[in-house]
């Protein structure tokens, strides 16, 4: 497994899985949240939201049944770092889960797990039955007075959209994974109509070291605090593909050495949702922080051709769009159309620019992140590779994959 | 919520569970800005709602206002100062004050892009679609300057049509997936035979397994076909054969008119919902080539004779003489959608349908017996045409026990829409025909008659008559101008009660029926009313809990929202005012009529004299004009 070839030491391994967990239940739940504010974790699926502002809303709430629900339906072209992290370290994200229903009020709490990741399933299971002999979850949860708290895994069935935090709600209440209108947010009206909290994986296993390791562990110089460090999946072109923690602020040209790519031309960002960087842009302030990101990174090398790496993420997508929004189904499919007519050289200027503003409406009118994340790597590989992607003739070059095929009913 | 299943807001739309939240305005007010205009709303007020408040139009196409907010299709989208995205009109809620642009540069590429990328997968040809004119998406290409297939245009078809049902043919290749059609058959009808799937563009909008519509539990009501925005559900046209059978010499072609369509057709000619074209109809129908014109009025008065006749029995069979294997409360037989649906899903309640045939069935096999006797007319020769509001009324003629007159009963059921088609086919000019009347010996109708178009008609009608009939009161003593109020309306489920004070000297029409009337005296007769499936299956969820309405004695269903005026096969588009404007046309007419009451129609008197002496529910009336129903079940093979 590439993550277990490379990776450095997370912080995860530093500590006790449950050493959270006892200090949450000495601390009063609206603490538990303050301190994970404190901590300014954010979420680390990609969106980014600030935790401790969705627990602080659900645990507003005076609805009497509440849900947490741990997202580990890591679809992200590219992201792997929350398989390990559910590999070793399965016991911290269940101490997460079980903080958070803690912190609001919850007692039941569901791990989506990915469909292509079901065997994982056996083994986490086992981790919540030793967790249960051990009195860690159950009718009274260990070290609490009379907390009761429940976590179940369920699996997906292989829809990248159910990442989508309402998707995955649709999903797991049997219907078809689809995004709802938000808001309401899932805070508000989730799983069976009740208050959710539903955060990454990595999300929790942060929430339970922050707990565990205690505000002094992030004071930095000038009494201001440090921000967490952050996982990435690297792949790609790269000697050293792994999972790797590197500190806030940490910037590609430093990721490049770390992960030895000295051929990178490009790397993606964020998976097949985020952005392309151009190596030109490598030594610009651009840094991890900039760009919202669910950990993953793909190095490309100078024998990639930039207009087959568009066709591979356009493919993912109209094949992942839900169906559901316009802007989203047909876009989508449009858009690979596009790239058919670019590597065939039939693609004029003018049909490039509709195309670059079909992908504009696309991010501002779809219904969801994902259709509005969906032109994302198109864009920024049009705008910083056009002279590749243009100027071809119906030959097939020789980066070009020989093997492409055309599209069924695709009117070209 | 601006979201409604039709009159009933309390009702949870199935296909949305969970998913919406209670926006309580609690009287909170929110002022927004919406492209420089000032607008006070409630809060939770949709932009949708308020930019219509302010008098600016937002382009629509997944929301409708009978059906619960999707928030798909994205034509509706506009800009709201601080958000990082578009938002759907239809489902963005007013929480607090914003500023809205509905029509910036954004805005209106967007909405372009909508409408290039419908089009893009859109399959068909205007000119022979049978919505060019009528059509949503047509529209919105005009509408946002659509001047050529930017991303293309698809070239052949993807989808073969499915034909398999008598009533409905879907045409996926003109889908665009708004999902209405799911929505009102998840959640306006709880019927549930349409569902969105597979992903991405291999998106379709399908049934249990993508068997053909006429395999499933579909139950031909149509409304689906109202709410479709293009071309992609309609009713299965039938004109073409109609006009060869008038085109035919040897063949008598009679139409019935039912009396829904007469306060609807005229939309398709451009004139307001709630214009009554009765007797303009007559003149455009017979100057298409219609031999001659009836009115269905008469066969519906006929219905409440034999329906009216078969309750008593039943009430005497059941309560008198204990009778268990004699159900109780009875159903109302005459929406051909309400029977599938029963058949399908509730089929133990088969024999609390009433047996009585519907007013289409019931004058076809009139016409091939009584009417080709009286005229010497070889049955073999007489075509006898529907006009129906209804696109389950064409399933119903092609029922294989609906051959009662030794023929096909009834040959061709046409819509509201597929008559003003054939209207327009031979230049009528319909707002502006000259009036006639109907033909005879059915030409008089009576009030009851009409009323049979709205919700609750039948009721009304069913209670005129047996007030009358065994008290020896006139009805008016009990209910002003004969008008049961109670039973008028659009609520989903409504009840009354009718106390019989004393039985007066009953009729020899029907004195024989039951050996005594003494029991009646001083009884309460409990009825109810519900339209569309979905309140069906309120009532028939709780008589089998053993709810209230188990003790019922006479409940009228209807099929369609509104009763037959909002039927499947009325002009498109459809929503509660429509509807409302269509039952006040209705009810007009009604009070306008000389004779209001069933057993007064003098045509009904004389069908029973000359044809049927032995009375309603007699052997050859049971021969004629009862039917029998099919288990069905909802499990497909």
């Amino acid at each position: 497994m590439i993550a277990a070839n490379f990776t450095n030491t997370l912080t995860f391994s530093t500590i006790d899985a449950d050493a959270g967990l006892a200090k949450a239940f000495a601390m009063k739940p609206e603490a538990i949240v303050e301190a994970i504010g404190n901590a300014n974790l954010s979420g680390r699926g990609g969106a980014g939201f600030p935790t401790a502002r969705k627990w602080a809303s659900v645990a507003q709430n005076k609805s009497t049944t509440k849900y947490i629900i741990c997202n580990a339906d890591e679809g992200e072209a590219g992201a792997f770092k929350d398989r390990l992290i559910l590999s070793d370290f399965a016991d911290l994200v269940f101490a997460g889960m079980t903080i958070a229903g803690r912190a609001v009020g919850a007692s039941y709490g569901i791990l989506y797990l990915r469909g292509e990741y079901f065997y994982l399933k056996n083994p986490l299971e086992e981790v919540l039955r030793k967790r249960r002999e051990q009195g860690l979850l159950g009718k009274s949860v260990k070290g609490s007075t009379g907390f009761a708290y429940d976590i179940e895994v369920r699996l997906g069935s292989g829809a990248y959209v159910c990442g989508e935090e309402t998707a995955l709600i649709e999903s797991l209440e049997g219907y078809r994974g689809e995004p709802r209108n938000r808001p309401p947010y899932p805070v508000e009206v989730g799983l069976g109509g009740k208050p959710t909290v539903v955060n990454n994986v990595e999300t929790y296993a942060w929430a339970a070291t922050i707990i565990a390791k205690g505000p002094e562990w992030l004071h930095g110089p000038g009494g201001k605090n440090r921000s967490l460090p952050r996982i990435l999946s690297i792949s790609g072109d790269c000697e050293r593909p792994g999972v790797y923690e590197v500190p806030s602020g940490f910037s590609i040209v430093s990721l490049i050495d770390l992960v030895g790519a000295p051929d990178a031309r490009a790397i993606q960002i964020g998976g097949a949702a985020g952005y392309c960087v151009p190596a030109s842009e490598f030594n610009t302030v651009i840094t991890l922080e900039d760009v919202a990101t669910g950990g993953s990174i793909i190095v490309f090398d100078k024998n990639r051709d930039m207009l087959e790496v568009a066709r591979n993420f356009l493919e993912f997508f109209a094949e992942e769009s839900c169906g559901q929004c316009t802007p989203c189904r047909e876009g989508t499919r449009r858009l690979l159309e596009g790239i058919s007519k670019m590597s065939e050289g039939n693609c004029s200027t003018i049909f490039l620019n509709d195309l670059c503003d079909l992908g504009d409406t696309m991010r501002l009118a779809s219904k969801c992140g994902l259709g509005q994340s969906a032109p994302n790597a198109f864009l920024s590989i049009v705008k910083h590779f056009r002279d590749d992607l243009m100027g071809r003739s119906s030959k097939p070059s020789p980066l070009q994959r020989q093997d492409h095929h055309q599209f069924k009913g695709a009117v070209v | 919520m601006s979201s409604t299943i039709i009159d009933n807001p309390d009702r949870v739309p199935l296909s949305q569970k969970g998913r919406l939240k209670e926006t309580k305005s609690e009287g909170v007010k929110v002022t927004v800005d919406i492209d420089g205009l000032e607008v006070t709303v409630a809060k939770g007020t949709s932009i949708l709602d308020a930019a219509k408040l302010a008098n600016i139009r937002i382009p629509t196409l997944c929301a409708h206002p009978d059906l619960c907010v999707a928030g798909l299709c994205r034509i509706c989208v506009v800009e709201v100062e601080g958000m990082r995205t578009l938002q759907a009109a239809c489902s963005h809620f007013i929480e607090r004050p914003i500023k809205i642009h509905t029509h910036s540069k954004t805005v209106r590429k967007a909405r372009r892009h909508v409408v290039d990328l419908l089009l893009s997968r859109h399959y068909g040809d205007c000119y022979s679609c049978v919505r060019n004119n009528n059509c949503e998406l047509q529209s919105l290409a005009k509408e946002y300057g659509v001047d050529y297939f930017r991303f293309g245009h698809p070239e052949k078809a993807m989808y073969p049509v499915d034909y398999s049902s008598h009533s409905v043919i879907r045409d996926m290749n003109k889908c665009v997936l708004c999902r209405r059609c799911v929505r009102t058959c998840i959640d306006l009808q709880e019927v549930g035979c349409l569902e969105a799937v597979g992903r991405a563009d291999k998106t379709m909008i399908s049934t249990f397994l993508n068997k053909p519509l006429g395999d499933v539990v579909c139950i031909n009501c149509g409304q689906c076909i109202n709410r479709c925005p293009t071309g992609a559900l309609t009713a299965n046209d039938q004109t073409d054969d109609v006009w060869a059978a008038i085109d035919d010499p040897k063949k008598h072609v009679v139409i019935q008119t039912a009396p829904a369509p007469r306060a609807a057709i005229g939309e398709a000619f451009g004139l307001p919902p709630g214009t009554a074209l009765t007797y303009k109809m007559n003149t455009a129908a017979r100057f298409c080539g219609f031999d001659k014109i009836f009115d269905t009025n008469f066969s519906a008065d006929l219905t409440i004779m034999e329906e009216g006749t078969e309750l008593i029995i039943r009430l005497f069979k059941a309560l008198v003489g204990k009778d268990t294997s004699v159900k109780l409360p009875m159903f109302t037989s005459c929406s051909p959608g309400w029977v599938k649906f029963l058949e399908h899903f509730y089929p133990e309640y088969i024999p609390h349908l009433s047996t009585a045939k519907s007013p289409q069935q019931m004058f076809g096999a009139v016409i091939k017996t009584y009417y080709a006797q009286l005229h010497n007319i070889d049955p073999a020769d007489i075509v006898t045409v529907a006009l129906m509001p209804c696109s389950a009324k064409k399933f119903e003629c092609n029922r294989s026990e609906m051959v009662a007159s030794g023929f096909k009963d009834v040959d061709y059921g046409l819509t509201a829409r597929e008559l003003a088609k054939m209207f327009q086919e031979a230049g009528v000019d319909l707002p502006h025909m000259a009036d006639s009347d109907f033909d005879d010996p059915f030409g008089t109708a009576t009030g009851s008659g009409v009323i049979f178009g709205a919700t609750g008609g039948v009721m009304e009608a069913a209670l005129r008559t047996v007030i009358e009939l065994i008290t020896g009161d006139k009805v008016e003593k009990y209910f002003e101008h004969a008008d049961i109020v109670p039973v008028r309306g659009m609520e989903g489920v409504r009840k009354a009660e009718v106390k019989i004070p004393h039985v007066g000297p009953v009729p020899a029409l029907i004195s024989s029926l039951v050996p005594n009337w003494d029991w009646v005296k001083g009884a309460t007769l409990k009825v109810a009313v519900a339209h569309g499936t979905a309140n069906a299956r309120r009532i028939l969820e709780d008589i089998k809990a053993g709810g209230e309405f188990a003790s019922y004695h006479f409940i009228e269903f209807m099929a369609c929202p509104g009763g037959c005026l909002g039927g499947g096969g009325q002009p498109v588009p459809t929503n509660a005012d429509i509807r409302a404007a269509r039952a006040r046309a209705i009810y007009a007419e009604d009070s306008a009529y000389l004779i209001r009451k069933s057993h007064e129609n003098p045509a009904v008197t004389e069908l029973y004299s000359k044809f049927l002496p032995e009375g309603p529910c007699s052997r050859k009336s049971h021969q004629l004009l009862h039917t029998y129903y099919t288990a069905r079940g909802k499990y497909i093979s």
